[in-house]
């Protein structure tokens, strides 16, 4: 095929990611939805080293790392703090029942595939053929944000979404300075910990997590 | 390709698979009972059950109609020629181009029409519940399989089998994250497919649940025998399916003598593993509810489909 290994390997982590994109997608569990997260993550780091290794970019060591640290370790625990003082560890409701979503997401892979495709031409990177595959992970991501009812796998989806967008950023151009990065990364976390707060004042307001609630603008 | 050899070869083949496939069936059932903590029953025990079967006199219900009569021999005969078809031991044999994959799928979607007519046939409350479960989890089964088929035949540029096999197997190394995808998708079919546990389980005759033993719950004597050799050749032919797509190193030339011990030692194993994967499998499992199945066979068929338009982003 001619393609060289790293490159490969890189294909085989971006399909993995995508596959994970459907996991989520497909998931009824919150607390496996936090692992396919942490898997994700994990994905990513590697992805990120490789594309670092193959092309001599350091940056990309420390965006790795900062991965593995952040999406890895410290959100995925800071969310499982945060269903355990929540007691949420119901099975999810979707708006759509699966089938019909996993059919969705199929029709938004060939989309984003189609998409990518003549931006990817273009390119000159060594990766530039996973650029669909990280522009469906964050459709497909988008759409689980549509399709949950409750806060948490919504947050997990915005979750996703960023891991989507980081993994376009490397295969496209090896990565975004580092400054941007760490504020990318700095976001996130305090994303993270600004929707734990917002959690608890849902549920103190409503009882429930439930954001249809939030549509309500007049009292009863 | 039609020399004497290749015909030797053909016929081998043939003969070694149908005399296999009840070993292959006594050894996943061997992997399971030790998996399970159960005294493991003779890997042999599928023979014994065989001989016995056709010892036996055979009962027909009243109203039996032909079709009845000669399902199971359609059936053993479906499985017999597509074990033909399928390159277990060697490539290029005379009668692979007799069936591409398209086909194959053909021959399987005939043997499950018949079976589901013959269970309809009697007229039992058993035998028409069988027959839709079974139609059901068939229908979803088959797209899916096709796409995993067709994944492979991008890479290779041919629905024929045997060529499949030839340009993957003597290809360089390279990662597919198509083939990737697929072989979990073509997974997921053969545990449908073989009515093994997440859909169904093949232990049980639990009335409830059961889908492939209420097909062949009249069946006595040695049409029973029949069916269940057929079972034990349909398993034996996805799973050389599945070697033959996704580790088809080993493999002979047809003609190739020199080779034939190497590909017997390597299909051997692969099989050996392949056994002790699905007993694996059917031990972490729970069955799924019926109802679950269609998200099951969904979720095979979206990765079937993920690994084709995968192979044409990255060509790989």
């Amino acid at each position: 095929m001619g393609i060289p290994l790293l490159a490969q390997l890189v294909n085989v982590l971006a399909a993995f990611l995508l596959l994970i994109a459907f996991a989520m997608l497909s998931q009824r569990r919150v607390l496996t939805l936090i692992k396919l997260l942490a898997w994700q993550g994990a994905a990513l780091a590697a992805s990120t080293a490789i594309v670092a290794w193959s092309t001599g970019q350091t940056h990309l060591y420390y965006s790795a790392l900062l991965t593995v640290l952040l999406k890895v370790i410290l959100i995925p625990w800071v969310l499982h703090r945060l269903i355990d003082r929540l007691f949420v560890r119901w099975d999810i409701e979707t708006l759509i029942n699966i089938p019909t979503t996993m059919l969705i997401g199929i029709g938004l892979v060939i989309f984003a595939f189609a998409l990518a495709t003549p931006i990817s031409q273009m390119a000159t990177t060594l990766t530039r053929s996973t650029l669909g595959i990280a522009l469906a992970s964050v459709l497909l991501s988008f759409l689980m944000m549509i399709v949950r009812q409750k806060a948490v796998p919504q947050v997990i989806g915005f979750l996703a979404m960023e891991n989507g967008l980081f993994f376009a950023a490397t295969s496209a151009t090896y990565g975004m300075p580092l400054v941007v990065e760490l504020g990318v990364a700095l976001d996130v976390l305090v994303g993270t910990f600004i929707f734990g707060i917002f959690f608890f004042h849902i549920r103190e307001r409503f009882d429930s997590l439930d954001i249809r609630h939030l549509e309500k603008l007049k009292e009863d | 390709m039609n020399s004497a050899p290749g015909i030797a070869f053909q016929i081998l083949q043939s003969v070694f698979v149908v005399l296999a496939a009840p070993l292959l069936t006594g050894w996943v059932n061997q992997c399971r009972a030790w998996l399970q903590n159960r005294s493991a029953p003779s890997i042999l025990l599928p023979y014994y059950t065989l001989a016995k079967l056709f010892h036996k006199d055979a009962v027909f219900a009243h109203d039996a109609s032909p079709i009845f009569r000669w399902t199971p021999y359609i059936l053993f005969g479906c499985m017999w020629l597509a074990a033909g078809i399928v390159p277990v031991l060697a490539t290029g044999l005379p009668f692979a181009p007799a069936a591409d994959i398209i086909a194959l799928v053909g021959v399987f979607a005939l043997a499950r029409m018949f079976s589901a007519l013959a269970a309809m046939d009697i007229g039992t409350a058993f035998g028409g519940l069988g027959a839709r479960r079974e139609m059901l989890i068939g229908f979803l089964a088959e797209p899916a399989m096709l796409m995993t088929l067709f994944t492979a035949a991008f890479i290779s540029g041919s629905t024929q089998l045997t060529s499949i096999v030839d340009t993957l197997a003597h290809r360089e190394f390279a990662l597919y994250p198509s083939l990737a995808f697929a072989a979990v998708a073509f997974l997921m079919v053969l545990l449908a497919e073989n009515a093994r546990i997440p859909i169904d389980n093949p232990t049980t005759h639990l009335e409830l649940t059961m889908v492939h033993e209420a097909l062949i719950l009249e069946y006595s004597a040695r049409h029973l025998a029949l069916i269940e050799w057929a079972i034990a050749i349909k398993l034996f032919a996805y799973m050389t399916i599945g070697i033959a797509l996704f580790a088809p190193w080993g493999i002979a030339d047809a003609g190739d003598w020199s080779a034939l011990p190497y590909a017997f030692a390597a299909l051997a194993g692969k099989l050996a593993l392949a056994g002790a994967g699905l007993a694996l499998i059917e031990t972490v499992l729970a069955k799924l509810r019926l109802f679950l199945a269609p998200e099951f066979l969904s979720t095979a068929f979206l990765l079937a489909v993920l690994g084709m338009l995968t192979h044409f982003l990255v060509k790989g």
